[in-house]
Parts: structure tokens; sequence; C-alpha cells
């Protein structure tokens, strides 16, 4: 295995992974942060150093319109966007995946409007949801570009068929520089073999695909969707796996940083757990027992290896950067709950939310919810959840 | 289809609701859920074709006497036919009588 060092933009080593998982077409709407992967993408292919079609389009629900029939003749499809781009794209981002069209997407997490803003949290992710994709969060560059070859693999799987999104909160990843190990075409190429799709459409073989489903079929289709979902929890293991042993990086769906013996944890998703990781040690420094828990993997949710990673926790504090509005609060701390209510021993589970549309959240801010969350589980009454770093 | 689609488990569906018999439209009745269907009183009938024209859904076929009469299988029971029909030959009837 061959892999070259160098430092670029997180952009744009996203942009070098999707060249070197060749890809077929790429149609995309530039938007804040996500603007400079479809860029460079758009470059690439202009200078010839990309044999691949690149479709400009008017507006993200035609970008990702363009995906599906670009993914339905069989041709490995990616797109990318940010926020009201995913919004926009909505009503297709459940097509794709009910069609079972394997297309790779970046998402460069950035806040809902309004108020109108281009920075980072992860609402545009949690309001999608339930939009029938895989979903996998990043921590860094590195992450970012290794999670964008190993999506294509995991999408095209024909146990798979399911289409996939790469998380990366926008600007605290989308626009730094890094050190990143690109890996050479040759081993991405053995790594990563052509797409072969179970159905294409083509004149010589007539197909419908996206068909309407009567009251006595859609529920069981939905079905199929749901298990075929969690089913492949399994292929993303193994392509991990495959992937680490290529690279001697290595993935897990929940990843854990300084757990043993911890007492107390701290759940994070995406850039983030870096920060996080520094006001864990500082509070082992203080002999309170905490460890982080990475939650990598948000579709399909690894309830399994929740339940696993939180064996010996008393007290959990989990921070959600997007808030569910006049409901649950944190949208991740509510799975996490949902996860742990039938075990009979669980930890005590606080949600807090912080680093709302670019709000930073420094170790400082960390270190609180740790403290917060220790003084809390002595109480019985607890709030649906606490905010930190927010004028109240 | 191996069978009915009503009969279809989870698993039997292709992945993606693919479907890879080209036609099999032609078995689903569409005209199951009219509440009324057009009865014709031929001896009134100028086989002038009207209905045939008007019909939205190419429901309506001439028969060998040159008749115009509605496919069931796939009449909806929109009623225009009745409407635009000249001579009043044709009779909406509610379909549980």
């Amino acid at each position: 295995m061959s892999e070259k060092r160098v430092g670029m933009e997180v952009s744009i080593a996203m942009a070098e992974a999707v060249k070197l998982a060749n890809v077929d077409c790429i149609s995309a709407y530039p938007i804040t942060p996500q603007t400079h992967i479809v860029e460079h993408l758009s470059e690439l292919v202009a200078d010839g150093g990309l044999d691949a079609e690149f479709i400009p389009v008017e507006s993200e629900h035609s970008a990702l319109s363009v995906c599906a029939g670009t993914s339905a003749v069989g041709a490995r499809t990616f797109t990318a966007t940010s926020s009201q781009g995913l919004a926009l794209m909505h009503e297709i981002l459940f097509i794709v995946a009910g069609m079972r069209l394997p297309i790779v997407m970046a998402l460069a997490n950035r806040a809902l409007s309004s108020p109108l803003s281009i920075w980072n949290d992860h609402s545009d992710a949690m309001a999608s949801r339930d939009c029938g994709w895989i979903q996998i969060f990043t921590e860094n560059g590195q992450e970012v570009f290794d999670q964008t070859i190993c999506a294509f693999k995991i999408a095209e799987d024909q146990r798979v068929l399911i289409p996939t999104i790469v998380n990366l909160d926008g600007f605290t990843l989308s626009h730094v520089v890094e050190p990143h190990k690109l890996v050479s075409q040759e081993d991405i190429n053995k790594f990563l073999p052509a797409y072969k799709p179970l159905y294409a459409l083509h004149p010589d073989k007539p197909l419908t695909m996206g068909a309407f489903g009567m009251p006595e079929i859609y529920s069981e289709a939905k079905l199929a969707q749901d298990i075929n979902l969690r089913n492949s929890y399994s292929v993303i293991r193994e392509v991990w796996k495959e992937w680490g042993g290529l690279t001697g990086r290595n993935y897990d769906p929940v990843e854990t940083y300084r757990m043993e013996g911890a007492k107390i944890g701290l759940l994070v998703m995406g850039s983030f757990c870096e920060t996080a990781m520094e006001a864990v040690d500082r509070v082992r420094e203080q002999g309170i027992p905490v460890g982080l828990l990475k939650l990598r993997l948000w579709r399909p949710f690894p309830f399994d290896d929740i339940r696993e990673a939180m064996k010996g926790l008393e007290t959990l504090a989990v921070l959600d950067r997007a808030i569910s509005v006049g409901g649950i609060g944190g949208p991740v701390c509510s799975e996490i709950k949902t996860a742990l209510y039938g075990q009979t021993k669980r930890p005590k589970v606080f949600s807090f939310i912080a680093g709302l549309g670019g709000r930073d959240v420094p170790p400082d801010h960390f270190e609180q919810m740790i403290h917060e969350a220790l003084k809390l589980k002595k109480k019985r009454k607890v709030e649906e959840f606490m905010t930190i770093g927010i004028r109240g | 289809m191996s069978k009915p689609i009503d009969q279809f488990t989870w698993k039997d569906i292709p992945i993606g609701c693919v479907v890879t018999e080209a036609g099999n439209a032609r078995e689903y009745r569409t005209g199951d859920w009219k509440s009324q269907r057009p009865v014709v009183e031929t001896a009134k009938c100028i086989k002038c074709g009207v209905c045939w024209v008007f019909c939205p859904d190419a429901a309506i076929y001439k028969n060998e006497e040159g008749y115009f009469l509605a496919n069931l299988d796939y009449c909806k029971g929109c009623g225009i036919c009745a409407r635009e029909c000249w001579t009043g030959c044709i009779k909406m009837v509610e379909e549980e009588k």
C-alpha cells in the first residue's frame, strides 16, 4: 500500500477522494460551506484530470434529481450540499433512498435559516434524519478522505444499495488545512472496483423504477427499507475493517477515548470530538473518571454498540448541536435515551445543547457539561435539556 | 407475477421496488374503485362515438355491432360520457345496484 502525506484544505481532500473513487457523474449546486468541494471537482473535470460528467444545475432539487437519473443508469454518482441546499433536496432524498440508488453525498453541516446562518451546526443533518440514507459523521480531514472512499464501497455493495451521506462540519472541517494521507490510485482501484448495479435503466432491458405503491404493498416496501438499512450495519463494519487492514486507520460505529474505568461519559459527534478529548484529559487530571464516546454512525443507529459502550457508566452527558424546538430538545440524546430505555442497568442521561449556528464550544464548556451532569445526577427532577454557552 | 401483490411479504419485493416485468400494469384493474357505472340503452344509441371521444381514460370501445360501450375494468365512473351523449342513451347507475 502506498500513500502520500500532503497538507491541503479538507474540502479539496474530499474532492480528491471523489476523483480517486473514479466517479462517473457529479451534479451539485454551490452553497456555503460545501462550495470548495464541488468547485474543485468541476476544475478537475474541466482540466481533464477526472473523466466524469459534471452536470451544472439551477438548484439542489435538480442536482439530486440528476443524480437519481445517473445512478439509475448505473453511473457512480456524487453530490455535495449544505443546510438550505439539503432542505431543498428533501423530497428527492427520500425518493432515491426508496429506489435504493447508491449515491454518495458530502454534507458540509451548516445551520438552517432563519435567522440566516452560514455557520456550522448539525441542524441540517438532524432535519433529514429519517431520509433513509446511511449517515456517517467525521472528526478530521483524514476521516473525511477515508470515509468518502468507504462510502462508495458501502453504498454500492449489492447487499446494501443505499445512498450514503458523509457529514463534515462546515468551516471547522471543510475550510481548514490539515495533513492528509492520500491513498494511491492503484490501491483505491483494488479496494473499490467499478460499480456493478443490480438493476440499471437500459433500452435493451426495460424496467420501471420509482413506480407507485398501492396501500396493499406500501407498508411492506417501507418495512423492507428499514430492515435493509439496519442490515447495512454488517457491511459497513466489513468495509471499515478492510480499509483498516489497508491503511491502518480503523473505524467503528461508536469510538471511545479514555473510557477505561469511566463512571461518567460524554457523547459527542463530528469535529467537536477533538475539543472534547482535551476537556476529558483536563477532567481526568481532576481525578474524575470521565471518558468520551464518539458517535460516528448515525444511520443505521448502532444500538448494540451504544449499549455496550455505556456499560459501567453511571452518568452520561450528551451534546446536541441541533435543537428540536418545542419538543425533545436534542435529537441525538433522544436516540441515546431510547437505546437505553429497556436496559435494567443504565446511566442517568443528561441532554446539553450547545454550538448552534457557529457558536464555539471550547474545552471549558465541555468541562462544564461534565460537572453539571455530575451535579444533576443527585437531583430527582431533571429538565428536558440544558444549554451551555447560551445567554439565558 | 408469482402471487398476487397483496400476499407479498417484505422479502418478496424486488430491491427498490423495481418492476422488471414490462407491461404488468395490465394486471391492475383501475376501474375497481368507481362508485357509478355507465349503462347504455342501445335502442336510443346512434353510434356517433361522442362518448368515445370524450372518455378521459380511453375506457370506451366499439363492439362488433358498432355500439360504444365502457370497459368496466378501466372505467372510473366519472360520468362524462353520460353528460356528453347527444341522445341521452347513457345513464349512470350506482355500483351497488
